[in-house]
């Protein structure tokens, strides 16, 4: 274990962890729909930015495909959300 | 450790805490359009930071090839899917911070056009 890959799982991973966490305290209490679904919209993006933190993490590039596939499929679904919300008015 | 060590773990911390500096914004911006604004600006910095942290640490080609991909997609689709939000919020009436000044959206209800700042 380097000290990269253990800077990464020791410090990358929990202040990420804490990231999270206020994201879904914005998730729980965001007044109006819109800020429900911005708050979604940055947990994706920040399980992309986890994603990219464990292959650091477990020195494993395979990772990098998974944080590909999971940019694409949050950005799709922002916007799928997004144009949902403004057609359902 | 070498220099690229070195570079790889500053640019990996410095994209965990943009991470968090978006979580906080999210958390404390006063409405949902500059919440928006502070999150996603925020954390496709953050993103591109890790992305290049990935691409030091492995350096190999085909890794380095991926992570320049991803750090592009990210460049090109984030700004995207903030505007289709805060286009929604528009139309949904999602009400501006009372400091909000520029107003240039059309108006969805007549009048309030011109709201000066007290």
């Amino acid at each position: 274990m380097t000290l990269l890959s253990s800077l990464a799982l020791h410090v990358g991973l929990p202040v990420l962890g804490l990231a999270l966490l206020l994201t879904l305290v914005r998730l729980a209490k965001g007044p109006t729909i819109a800020d429900r679904v911005v708050a979604l919209d940055l947990l994706g993006t920040l399980g992309i930015s986890v994603v990219g933190v464990v292959a650091v993490a477990a020195r494993n590039a395979v990772y990098l495909d998974v944080a590909i596939v999971l940019a694409l499929l949050s950005f799709l679904g922002t916007v799928a959300f997004a144009a949902y919300l403004e057609r359902s008015r | 450790m070498s220099l690229r060590d070195l570079l790889a773990a500053a640019l990996l911390l410095a994209g965990v805490l943009t991470a968090l500096l978006a979580a906080i914004g999210l958390l404390r911006m006063p409405d949902v359009y500059t919440r928006m604004s502070a999150s996603s600006k925020a954390v496709t910095l953050a993103k591109m930071c890790v992305f290049l942290a990935l691409a030091l640490e492995f350096g190999a080609l085909g890794v380095t090839t991926r992570a320049l991909a991803a750090v592009a997609f990210v460049f090109l689709t984030a700004p995207l899917a903030a505007h289709a939000i805060g286009r929604a919020a528009v139309a949904l009436g999602v009400p501006f911070a009372p400091g909000t000044m520029p107003n240039e959206m059309p108006p969805r209800e007549p009048a309030s056009a011109e709201d000066a700042d007290p």
